[in-house]
């Protein structure tokens, strides 16, 4: 028997801030032991348990990617009691962590599909996996066309600045990166909030399209109607849910939302899923 | 299975004979209540009571419970690096548990002890324990096992079951952990008796004795959604001061949380019960609460037991009938009605009264 709840000790190989008011920060860690690395086999959409002795554990999405090997990212937000301390961490200093959990997006229901992929704020962590898994030069064949709707509040606020920059150079994927506003002058891409931009470029929906949103509530909710017009099907709809986590792995009982647990049973659903369940998110 | 008769004298010696291989726990008063403690040297179980205050819950499952060390030395290589505690467990008996109290083991299984992940702490604990019941003979008036999956003479969860007749001993033996403890006590050679005639006499009498039931037939056929937008929750809810009792008192709640305690250089990530009754088990980081409000932290303590576990295990409720959340809850909130009214949650009539208003 495995004990389910002891995490991988990792140690932070990088550290990068994201964006101009330092509250998001990329952490690239490495296992400490390389057979924990196979042991950490997951998919683009699965979330992983941050452990840091002394002050706790929280559940952050992976940032990266399963084809890139040999380190794990994670992008977390100031917010609170661990996530301060995290910021506030060295590269070199040693940490857990614990997974992967939950499901990842559906990738096989996606195969041979438009997907179309809308983010807002810092909720675009396992967004940046997806495309990252998608563009490789062994999957991208598997899909047909991408489009790319990523909007933050200022440019200075976007994650993965230069990834973005290099995606949109490319003809495979069709990038739309917005901003609420901007006074920069060289600002080259789109500026609006991300359920107009939805509106004006997203592809309309059909049964071989699927859209998958992460972003703030407020967002989700004015997004949701301009896919609903768009004809975009409930089940076409794919949506990943943060509720407040401790175990990650369905036991706690902290996170469920009717007979489901966010952190077991999704934290992906689809939009007619979460139309069955109560809206305890 | 196997029925024996021990008088009161093989009783005492095979307890104590079993402590050399067990650590034995039993019922033992404190001040007005009764408690399992272990037993100590010719310290018996106390049977004379009606249930403990608590189940022996924490037995397997404590209300603190350390998972890991660590240290946050830096001049030490395993800085910050968790470290498992031993979790052997020796064998260990508990004497004297109800039968609803046993059933709770087997519910509480299926959310530690699932197809992908095993909670090491808890199936360790509870496979080192051998679960020696003891039958009701006359019930309180909140007990509700015979409509709650189990009875006064209920077996479920049970290795032994121990029927008290004046001074003598019925002892049922039903598992092979069963039997291994009757060895232990020395009573493994006693010649089986014919006493099933004796001891349905007394389950008929017992049986009859529960006074109150609970109706759980219609649960399964209504939509989680129907019940959970159901009209009476804030009514119901109105009184509850969210003092988390229930939950606490429960056999079958199992939420717990996670901390860490560091003292100087080290430190231990332990495991606390917790309970869905506290605004801040939902709250998260950003201040947004799905489950703000007092009423919707007593709908999801409802809803769990009576419907979601339902759905989810097709298995009854997770519910036992103990009645010590009826017993203890200071502003009289009375899961029997809770469960009376979702079960009879009609909401076809009630849709028709909401357009006709
Ligand atoms: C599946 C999932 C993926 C997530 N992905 C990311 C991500 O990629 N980047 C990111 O910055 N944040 C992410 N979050 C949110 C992140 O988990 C919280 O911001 C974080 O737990 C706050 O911890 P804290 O100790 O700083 O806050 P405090 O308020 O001090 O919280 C104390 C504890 O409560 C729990 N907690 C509090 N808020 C949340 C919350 N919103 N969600 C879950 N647990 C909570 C944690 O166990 C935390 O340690 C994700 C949450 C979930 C559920
Ligand atoms: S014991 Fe009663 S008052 Fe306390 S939380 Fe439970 S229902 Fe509410
Ligand atoms: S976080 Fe423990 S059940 Fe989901």
């Amino acid at each position: 028997m495995q004990n389910p709840y002891l995490p991988y000790p990792v140690r932070i190989d990088e550290i990068i801030t994201e964006t101009e008011d330092k509250s998001l920060k990329t952490f690239k860690f490495v296992f400490l032991n390389a057979s924990d690395e196979d042991k950490f086999t997951y998919e683009s959409g699965q979330f992983g348990e941050l452990s840091i002795a002394g002050l706790g554990e929280i559940p952050i999405g992976i940032a990266s990617s399963p084809v890139e090997k040999g380190f794990i990212k994670f992008t977390v937000f100031k917010t609170g009691k661990v996530t301060s301390y995290l910021h506030a961490m060295k590269e070199g200093d040693i940490m857990g962590v614990r997974g992967p959990l939950g499901h990842p997006f559906p990738w096989e229901t996606l195969e041979g599909k438009n997907i179309v992929i809308i983010g807002g704020g810092f909720a675009f962590t396992t967004l940046r996996s997806s495309i990252i898994s998608i563009l490789d030069p062994a999957n991208r064949s598997k899909f047909k066309d991408i489009h790319v709707i990523y909007g933050a509040r200022s440019p200075g606020m976007l994650l993965y600045k230069e990834e973005l920059a290099e995606w949109a150079q490319r003809d495979d994927i069709n990038m739309n990166i917005t901003v609420d506003g901007t006074d920069d002058p060289d600002w080259k891409y789109l500026t609006g909030f991300v359920p107009t931009i939805t509106e004006q470029k997203a592809p309309p929906g059909n049964d071989d399209t699927y859209a998958i949103i992460c972003g703030p509530p407020i967002m989700i909710k004015f997004t949701q109607p301009v896919l609903d017009n768009l004809g975009y099907s409930h089940d076409n709809i794919i949506m990943s849910l943060e509720n407040r986590m401790k175990c990650g792995i369905g036991i706690c009982g902290r996170c469920n939302i009717g007979k489901e647990f966010v952190c077991k049973d999704g934290p992906v659903f689809t939009l007619s899923q979460l139309n069955n369940m109560p809206k305890e998110y | 299975m196997k029925l024996i008769k021990i008088d009161q004298q093989n009783w005492n010696t095979g307890i104590e004979k079993a402590k050399s291989a067990y650590r034995v726990f039993g019922p033992v008063k404190e001040k007005n209540d009764y408690e399992f403690k272990v037993l100590g040297t010719n310290e018996m179980p106390d049977l004379n009571f009606r249930n403990t205050r608590l189940s022996p819950k924490s037995i397997i499952y404590p209300q603190s419970q350390v998972m890991f060390t660590y240290s946050i030395d830096e001049t030490k290589d395993d800085c910050r690096i968790m470290k498992e505690v031993e979790n052997v467990t020796s064998p260990m008996a508990i004497i004297g548990v109800r039968p609803c109290d046993a059933l709770s083991f087997p519910i509480v299984r299926r959310n530690f002890d699932t197809p992908e992940y095993q909670d090491t702490y808890w199936i360790k604990a509870y496979e080192a324990t051998t679960f020696v019941g003891l039958a009701c003979n006359s019930a309180c008036d909140t007990c509700f096992c015979t409509s709650a999956g189990t009875g006064p003479f209920g077996e479920e969860g049970l290795d032994v079951l121990i029927i008290k007749d004046g001074d003598d001993f019925y002892t049922k033996i039903i598992t092979p952990k069963g039997e291994a403890f009757a060895e232990s006590a020395g009573w493994g050679k006693k010649e089986q008796t014919d006493i099933t005639a004796k001891i349905k006499e007394l389950k008929t009498a017992a049986e009859a004795s529960v006074s109150s039931t609970v109706s759980t037939d219609k649960l399964k056929n209504k939509t989680i959604l129907d019940l959970y937008d159901a009209p009476f929750w804030e009514e119901e809810a109105f009184a509850c001061i969210n003092c988390g009792t229930c939950t606490y008192v429960c056999p079958t709640c199992w939420c717990f949380d996670v901390q860490d305690e560091t003292h100087g250089k080290s430190g231990i990530r332990m495991r606390n019960w917790d309970s869905c009754m506290f605004p801040l088990f939902t709250h998260h980081a950003s201040g947004h609460n799905p489950r703000n409000n007092k009423y919707e932290r007593v709908r999801q303590r409802f809803m769990h037991k009576l419907k979601y576990y339902v759905d989810k295990y097709d298995s009854g409720i997770q519910c036992v009938g103990c009645g010590r959340c009826i017993r203890l809850c200071p502003v009289n909130i009375d899961i029997r009605k809770i469960c009376d009214k979702m079960n009879s949650f009609d909401t076809e009539s009630c849709k028709c009264e909401a357009t006709s208003s």
